[in-house]
């Protein structure tokens, strides 16, 4: 893979859904895609954590990223999912609307300034990138993730 | 050659002679004139050599050859014991051990050791100049002696005499053994290793001629010959060593006089009167008797050595195998299948040994922990110019290895809390009229559910005066409040966060951040800390701590449509009363409960859930203490009583406000496990 010069290097994405928009991390911090099960609510933390779920023995958060992004609320429903993404130090899902595609997409093809967004505060953004007519907004996981930590400590 | 399959088990073996090393050196600086001790920490000193060596770390070899160096010279009284000394083999022990940390961490385990192995020389030469003709003797002796391999005849040293005319006055025989391996014996040193087995087993082995340095290079002929002292008979010993394979001829003769032997020694009378003045002090009585134990213990272990990983993995499993049990349980309980039931039923007992079984496997003895605080303390009462000695109690006493990796840090804590502010200087001691040296007392044991680990000292004690100031004038607490705490409260407000009484600042302990942690730290392994002090007395710290922490027995209650968990160990009752005997009390909801007054807290309300009901007549409640603290907790409904496996929320939930974790429960569902301590202000 080194070989290969830059305008053809490919990093392989996780497409997802939200609103009318579509974002997408990279597989390689993904762990899985669960259909929703139940999920314990846990009390006295910031209302987009849902609370948790038992993956598979892991007792794992779950963030609603509708309402990280401050976006509206919707209900769940068939089409959610919830993907499953391990950063270094914990394992959180993330509820979408849908994820359905693994897509490759050129490295050049994400510009870094991403200004068509809007609604999302620019700092979850790592880039957009365009891909046949697409517009991917690539997420910046540990911003994603990383105030809402700080968040739950500081309250207490 | 590829000795990494061999790293885990040097550093495993590494860490236990070191630590053997520490015990006996605080041991030697008791009794400096035990030469068993020293005999002991040369031995483990030996085995850390040869293992490095083969290993490929030359520096700790060198310097475990430096210390062996200054060992034997003690042990054959070319040197004596003292402070400076031990503080250079102390240091050069310390050296080892971050050696051994660092290949442990994946370094080299190199080290500049070149400083200590000087100090250690010149402790070895420089003090040996010095001594009496005696030395020269036993000098010329050993320089002689590799010369003099070939003749049958041994000749002993004073420490060898002397153990071995101990020995024979408690009824031990003494033995020299010679054993003649075919000429065809391809792995000699095996041999050798296989019949010094079964010797130590028998007995110990005083002497081997060649020494075993020689041997284990298969540096001899085929003979070489054992001084062993046993209280078996002659010929089960030879039958005994027979059985090792390519062993031609065994030849086992008493040891009849170890005086007599001496005589065949160039000019030995002194030794023999050094012989026979230990024996009439009878110093070393202890010898024969240490060498049994040894063996004794040798004998009852049969153990393997499992990697703590695999214990992990074993237990999870377990931990899996729990939630199941739980599921089928419930799914029993729903078909009212008698067979099933039965089945059930016997699945829950045996998976409850199994439980056990696991658990125990998993304690280990305080000792792991307890181990390294007699060094601390020795090196902290030489720091702080105070005379203390630690008194270390129970630590046999088992302890889940989870709770032990935790406990560490804040013991050291407590110690260091114990030492810099407890005890006194031995000036102010005596002027109190005490004994100039402190004692500090480290207890360790078990009482029902839980284990205690108690630390007490008979030093200042908190004063209750200073400590009530200081805690106005940092504002944690108020003067209204602190007209009512009770003496044991005030004590305990140096756990409060921001506390530091001691008027100076000191590296040991105290710039305030230090209790507070402590009392955190084992609150969040589910136990709790008291505080009982004396004025003048000395202090008392009470740490309680629960045997487990990973399977636990709790109390399951619905609330709304969640169920939470609230552990088995912070309840004292249920109870359901009627809503009109709710009382008010400065807003606060209060009930009448034998007879004491209990605040109740509202979970729900707490837990910001909708729909309290407090129209209904009846309420459920579950009375749980924190220490001497009670409170009700409202909950909706009782469930029942149940195992549960204690699962972490994960590092990306931290401080989850009243939840000290969660489980799953038998339909898979996650339950929160209430922190009732954070509930209990």
């Amino acid at each position: 893979m080194a070989e290969i010069s830059g305008s053809t290097k490919e990093i392989k994405v996780i497409v997802f859904q939200l609103m009318d928009k579509e974002y997408a991390v990279g597989v390689d911090v993904v762990e899985s895609i669960e259909k929703l099960i139940s999920i314990t609510r846990v009390p006295k933390i910031p209302s987009y954590i849902k609370g948790v779920i038992n993956l598979r023995g892991v007792v794992t958060p779950i963030i609603d990223l509708r309402e990280r992004f401050g976006m509206e609320v919707k209900a769940i429903d068939d089409t959610s999912r919830i993907i499953i993404v391990s950063l270094e130090e914990f394992e959180v899902g993330l509820i979408v609307d849908s994820a359905n595609d693994v897509i490759d997409i050129p490295v050049n093809s994400i510009e870094p300034q991403p200004e068509v967004v809007g609604s999302i505060e620019s700092e979850f953004i790592s880039g957009v990138a365009k891909v046949d007519k697409r517009l991917l907004v690539m997420l910046n996981l540990e911003k994603v993730l990383d105030p809402v930590k700080r968040v739950t400590t500081d309250e207490i | 050659m590829d000795t990494n399959q061999y790293l885990e088990m040097f550093l495993e073996e590494s860490k236990e002679h070191l630590q053997a090393c520490n015990e006996q050196l605080l041991e030697l600086e008791k009794n400096p004139d035990d030469l068993a001790i020293v005999n002991e920490i040369f031995r483990s000193a030996h085995t850390l050599k040869g293992m490095s060596a083969t290993m490929g770390y030359e520096d700790i070899a060198d310097l475990t050859h430096e210390m062996e160096n200054v060992l034997d010279a003690i042990r054959n009284s070319k040197i004596s014991v003292s402070t400076e000394i031990l503080d250079i083999v102390f240091s050069a022990v310390d050296y080892l051990e971050e050696m051994v940390m660092d290949i442990e961490e994946g370094g080299t385990g190199k080290k500049d050791v070149q400083e200590l192995v000087t100090a250690l020389n010149r402790v070895e030469t420089g003090q040996s100049a010095i001594v009496a003709p005696v030395m020269e003797t036993a000098a010329s002796t050993l320089a002689v002696e590799p010369l003099k391999r070939d003749t049958s005849a041994l000749h002993y040293d004073d420490y060898e005499l002397t153990v071995i005319g101990q020995s024979q006055e408690q009824g031990f025989h003494a033995y020299e053994i010679s054993v003649t391996l075919r000429e065809d014996c391809l792995l000699k040193a095996a041999r050798v290793f296989m019949v010094f087995e079964i010797l130590e087993k028998s007995g110990e082995i005083v002497k081997t001629k060649p020494s075993v340095e020689h041997l284990e290079n298969e540096d001899f002929d085929e003979v070489f010959t054992i001084v062993l002292i046993s209280k078996e008979e002659a010929s089960s010993l030879e039958a005994k060593v027979m059985k090792v394979s390519e062993v031609d001829q065994v030849d086992i003769h008493p040891v009849m006089d170890a005086s007599l032997t001496t005589g065949q020694l160039p000019a030995e009378p002194e030794a023999v009167s050094v012989a026979t003045t230990a024996k009439e002090t009878g110093k070393e009585i202890a010898v024969p008797q240490k060498g049994r134990r040894a063996t004794n213990a040798h004998n009852a272990n049969k153990t393997i050595r499992v990697n703590i990983d695999r214990l992990d993995i074993l237990m999870n499993l377990f931990e899996e195998l729990v939630i199941d049990r739980g599921r089928l349980k419930s799914i029993a309980s729903e078909l009212h299948n008698p067979d099933l039931n039965e089945t059930v039923e016997r699945m829950i007992r045996v998976s409850g040994d199994l439980q056990n079984i696991i658990l125990n496997m998993r304690m280990i003895p305080v000792e792991t922990v307890f181990n390294r605080f007699p060094k601390m303390v020795r090196q902290l009462a030489r720091d702080l110019e105070k005379k203390i000695n630690l008194e270390i109690i129970g630590a046999e006493t088992e302890l889940d290895r989870t709770v032990i990796d935790e406990i560490g840090d804040p013991l050291v804590h407590l110690i260091r809390n114990a030492l810099d502010h407890g005890i006194e200087s031995p000036a102010e001691r005596l002027a109190k009229g005490k004994r100039e040296e402190g004692t500090v007392t480290l207890r360790a044991y078990h009482s029902g559910n839980h284990v205690f680990i108690e630390l007490e000292d008979d030093g200042a004690g908190i004063n209750k005066e200073r400590v009530l100031q200081e805690a106005l004038a940092r504002g944690v607490v108020t003067e209204e409040i602190a007209a009512k705490l009770t003496d044991r409260q005030i004590a305990e407000l140096v756990m409060a966060s921001g506390f530091s009484t001691a008027e100076k600042i000191t590296d040991v302990s105290g710039r305030g951040v230090g209790l507070d942690v402590v009392k955190s730290t084992i609150e969040s392994l589910g136990g709790h800390i008291t505080i009982d002090s004396k004025e003048g007395q000395g202090s008392l710290f009470q740490v309680q701590l629960p045997l487990t922490l990973s399977i636990i027995s709790v109390m399951l209650v619905n609330l709304d449509k969640d169920i939470y968990a609230i552990p088995l160990s912070s309840i004292i009752e249920t109870a359901i009363i009627q809503t009109s005997d709710i009382l008010n009390a400065h807003n606060q909801k209060v009930i009448d409960f034998r007879g004491s007054i209990v605040p109740l807290v509202n979970l729900k309300g707490i837990f910001e859930m909708d729909g309290a009901r407090e129209k209904e007549e009846f309420q459920s409640v579950v009375i749980v203490r924190k220490g001497e603290r009670m409170a009700g907790l409202v909950v909706d409904s009782f469930i029942g009583q149940q195992e549960i496996v204690l699962k972490s929320l994960g590092n990306y939930l931290q401080n989850v406000f009243a939840i000290s974790g969660a489980t799953i429960l038998g339909n898979g569902q996650v339950a929160l496990i209430v922190d009732c301590n954070a509930l209990i202000k």
